[in-house]
């Protein structure tokens, strides 16, 4: 069985590596299911199981959710389905680790404090983990406010709830016959991954997704110490390293730390300074953007979450074809952070069949901009904010943005002058050169493009 | 000897860095389909739960935790998989002819 093991830990490392490229991503998923194949098939053939009727159904059943669940989900649900499966994968970590503790009770000795660290690590990661991912897919599904909640001595208040339940934990781990512990342990955990992500707003959730996905990593990580099994350490810490990682390109891309990110809910202080004096912008209708676009030579798209939120991936994808038709030269500008997980607009965009060596990252977009004609942008709002270069006192100043007020014409699909997410009035929107093309994105898009072949057809 | 302590640590540190030098170099184009994989990947819990659901003399408890536990990898293993490889697939180069 140990042998078995070590080939799916190679696998599951060969499928990460494959991941690297396009090209042989698909390979990639492939040896990870051949590995995670050997894994499940070596601990029934060695595992000395005898309950099959529990294993199977469970194993059956599981099935049967996963396979609908993979079909039928929209592209514009993943970071739900993101979240839901963080959730599950955690709850699945805490509820071994539960059963582990109760079944240790019956042999005496068993609950070392070699075994007990590992399982209450285990425990109290996975629990948090479920209950915080259940809020994000709740925020992210818009059935909880995406805005943060927040009340008074919020970060306090969490601190001691954080602060007892480790306490319960080592206070388990050094007497372990304390069952009636254990429950409050876990109430504890499961509470406060609740109050962890309530404070988060929308547009953080690229961070706390990835970072939920590296706690439900380690989590399955400490399960391995807690069995004493290789291969469960090895897949976690892959699961838990790539988390990580997100979440420090989503930090870097806003340029805001871990300890901002959780601890500082954003969006309170600057919903005041919006309000402020109303100052002139100038909008265009279909037709007027319909004929810049076509006499222009280079645009560049800028999409935003508003592009998922209105679907417009197919129409944009119409747009697209029709003015590359045209010999106009049409690129996509990702900011990292665009969307509500990390490469959102990607999988959309890619749904839509647009070729993906169109999609620019902002890093080599940006030195394009000031040679564009028209950058579109559709549903974005803070990443193209020049505020974030130039405003010393704005919020999101020091954040990398998008170059987007240096095309030679800018336009904005937008539903209405209000701020975005974060509260903060956007200066493009009041330079000479934009005009605000006012409506839904799916519907603003479709109208530009049938402004489009009659021209083509005169 | 290295007891199993030992052991399992060094493998953690060096699975760690293997996964920040392998996971460093994906393209942000493919970071959506990574999280859904590697999710996948890290409901390998399922070979804990099998045994702790499967083994002799396992408490009605273990059962009901265990049986929930299966249940729920189960479900990310199988959805994440597919999924992944439904994102990958719609990742197409501009010679696909439409």
């Amino acid at each position: 069985m140990g042998y078995i093991y070590i080939l799916s830990a190679a696998l599951f490392i060969l499928s990460l590596k494959w991941m690297n490229h396009p090209p042989t991503a698909r390979r990639g998923v492939f040896a990870g299911e051949i590995g995670m194949l050997l894994a499940v098939v070596g601990t029934l053939v060695g595992g000395h199981i005898v309950n099959w009727t529990w294993v199977m159904a469970a194993v059956t059943l599981g099935s049967a959710i996963g396979v609908p669940i993979a079909y039928i989900m929209p592209m514009t649900a993943v970071p739900q389905r993101t979240a839901m499966s963080h959730a599950c994968g955690a709850l699945a970590a805490a509820l071994v680790g539960t059963a582990e503790f109760y079944a240790g009770q019956h042999e005496p000795g068993r609950l070392t404090a070699m075994m007990m660290v590992p399982l209450i690590l285990e425990t109290l990661l996975g629990y948090l983990t479920f209950t915080g991912s259940l809020m994000a897919m709740g925020k992210l599904q818009e059935v909880l406010p995406s805005r943060p909640i927040t009340y008074k001595n919020q970060n306090v208040i969490n601190a001691v709830l954080f602060a007892i339940a480790v306490a319960l934990g080592v206070r388990l781990i050094m007497v372990p016959t304390d069952t009636l512990l254990f429950p409050i342990f876990a109430g504890l955990a499961l509470l406060f991954g609740v109050l962890l992500i309530i404070p988060i707003g929308g547009a953080d959730m690229p961070t706390v997704i990835a970072l939920l996905n590296s706690y439900a990593g380690l989590s399955a990580c400490a399960m391995g110490f807690a069995l004493d099994n290789n291969l469960l350490i090895v897949a976690g810490a892959l699961d838990g390293s790539s988390g990580l990682i997100l979440s420090i390109i989503m930090c870097k891309a806003m340029n805001r730390s871990f300890t901002n990110v959780l601890f500082g809910a954003f969006g309170q202080v600057q919903a005041a300074k919006a309000t402020g004096e109303q100052r002139n912008y100038r909008s265009a209708s279909a037709e007027e953007a319909a004929s810049i676009l076509e006499a222009a030579q280079s645009v560049i798209i800028v999409p935003g979450y508003g592009l998922a939120v209105a679907q417009a991936q197919h129409k944009i994808r119409e747009l697209y074809d029709n003015l590359t038709r045209r010999g106009i030269d049409v690129k996509f500008a990702i900011h990292p952070v665009a969307g509500r997980m990390p490469g959102h607009m990607n999988v959309l965009l890619a749904e839509a069949d647009i070729p993906y060596d169109k999609l620019i990252e902002m890093d080599e977009i940006n030195g394009e901009f000031p040679q564009c004609d028209v950058a579109l942008v559709i549903g974005a709002n803070d990443v193209t904010n020049p505020a974030a270069r130039t405003d010393k006192s704005s919020p999101i100043y020091g954040m990398p943005i998008l170059d987007v007020d240096k095309a030679h014409t800018v336009m904005v699909i937008k539903r209405s002058m209000s701020p975005g997410f974060a509260g903060i009035d956007n200066d493009l929107y009041y330079m000479d050169k934009t005009l605000m093309l006012f409506g839904d994105a799916k519907a603003f898009v479709s109208e530009i493009v049938k402004e489009l072949p009659a021209k083509a057809a005169a | 000897m290295l007891n199993n302590l030992e052991v399992g640590l060094y493998v953690f540190m060096l699975a760690t860095f293997v996964g920040l030098e392998v996971i460093r170099k994906v393209s942000p184009l493919l970071h959506t389909p990574l999280m859904s994989l590697t999710n996948a990947i890290s409901a390998i819990s399922v070979v804990g739960a099998i045994l702790i659901t499967g083994r002799e003399g396992a408490s009605d408890l273990s059962k009901i935790l265990g049986f929930i536990a299966i249940t729920a990898a189960v479900t990310n293993i199988v959805s994440g998989f597919l999924i992944t490889d439904r994102m990958l697939k719609m990742f197409k180069r501009r010679e696909v002819k439409k």
